[in-house]
């Protein structure tokens, strides 16, 4: 465990993470020019494969995303 | 120079200093603060040739081109996490020239002050549980208190097939544990967070293939002075169950905790994800 919350300065980020934040998180704004990871049609490579935040394949494993600030109950399946 | 776009990392509050001098953004230009109304957005300036609408589209889809910018975003992200509380901007948010970042500083104000102000003084940890690992089959190790499989070739094909059927249920079971683990723990993290969300499970090339299958994937709303207390929650679930392997990332900006606070919508509902979620339904 204690390896595992070793602050990031002294690891390498795994891509997977970064590209989990930053194709899925961070906030879209309209820009002149803006092309968002779905906008693309991802035909040279099959990118939806490589990466989980847009692989409609590996959806969440729960229903939807939870809203925070106490929102732990898991609705039922 | 003058006719290159603007790329823009994150937005935040007037900083008290400048951004570090040895910075270096998307395609190794410095980044600058470019201040507008009570806002800053964190540009840097890039090629056309490789920004513009149709390269940046086959750019998209060249997974070296796309690490690389990601890094870099992140690189410009993080250390400004070191100094304040940035809002992050998806990845290749670009804009023509200083005045249309600037129209958007305007345009946005309203909805980036209410992001930023959720977020200050916060930071994002992820969480991952993953289940087995390194294990030759995969998940032979996850199989916990279950029958150990018989290393005998099979006698007959019956046998096989008993064999078969009692090693899927030993992975469903642990499959099922694993997802009550996760359940449990995402609960009581979310309650312990200010906010929470869920990411889609890791899997393919880019996971890391002795790390097993990932049960969890998950990011967490935390205010920056709670967090060592917040990783002791985490620490004190480790050896709860064998087989089980929970990771964290972190700390991060808060990249997924975007969304406007005053629109009702699903975290990230707007995107992708969206619009697939009619397409996997189970049969």
């Amino acid at each position: 465990m204690s390896a595992s919350v070793e602050p990031f300065a002294r690891r390498e980020i795994a891509l997977v993470d970064v590209l989990d934040r930053l194709l899925a998180g961070g906030v879209v704004i309209a820009g002149d020019i803006t092309l968002r990871i779905a906008d693309v049609d991802l035909v040279r490579i099959d990118l939806k494969v490589l990466i989980s935040a847009v692989n409609a394949q590996v959806p969440s494993p729960w229903p939807t995303a939870v809203a925070g600030g106490g929102a732990g109950e898991w609705r039922p399946e | 120079m003058i006719d290159d776009l603007r790329y823009v990392y994150a937005v935040c509050r007037p900083l008290a200093a400048p951004l570090h001098a040895d910075l270096t953004g998307v395609g190794g230009a410095p980044p600058h603060q470019l201040v507008h109304e009570g806002l800053v957005a964190v540009v840097s300036p890039v090629p056309e040739r490789d920004f513009g609408r149709e390269p940046l589209r086959a750019h998209l889809e060249d997974l070296a081109w796309l690490a690389a910018t990601a890094r870099a975003h992140q690189n410009v992200v993080a250390a400004l996490a070191t100094v304040t509380c940035p809002l992050p901007l998806r990845l290749a948010t670009v804009f023509r020239d200083d005045s249309g970042v600037r129209a958007m500083l305007e345009d946005e104000s309203d909805r980036l002050h209410r992001i930023l102000e959720r977020i200050d003084g916060h930071v994002e940890w992820g969480v991952k549980v993953w289940l087995g690992s390194g294990d030759a089959d995969g998940e032979g190790a996850a199989a916990g208190d279950a029958a150990p499989p018989s290393r005998r070739p099979p006698e007959s094909g019956r046998d096989y097939l008993r064999r078969r059927r009692a090693g899927n249920a030993a992975r469903e079971e642990s499959t099922a544990r694993a997802e009550v683990f996760a359940r449990r723990l995402h609960g009581d993290l979310a309650r312990y967070a200010a906010g929470a969300r869920l990411h889609p499970v890791q899997s393919g090339p880019l996971t890391d293939a002795g790390a097993g299958r990932n049960i969890l994937n998950s990011a967490y709303l935390v205010p920056r002075t709670w967090s060592e207390e917040f990783l002791e929650l985490i620490g004190r679930t480790q050896g709860a169950r064998p087989g089980l392997r929970v990771e964290v990332t972190g700390p991060w900006a808060a990249y997924s905790f975007t969304d406007d606070p005053e629109s009702g919508a699903e975290p990230h509902g707007d995107e992708g994800a969206a619009e697939h979620q009619d397409a996997g339904g189970a049969p």
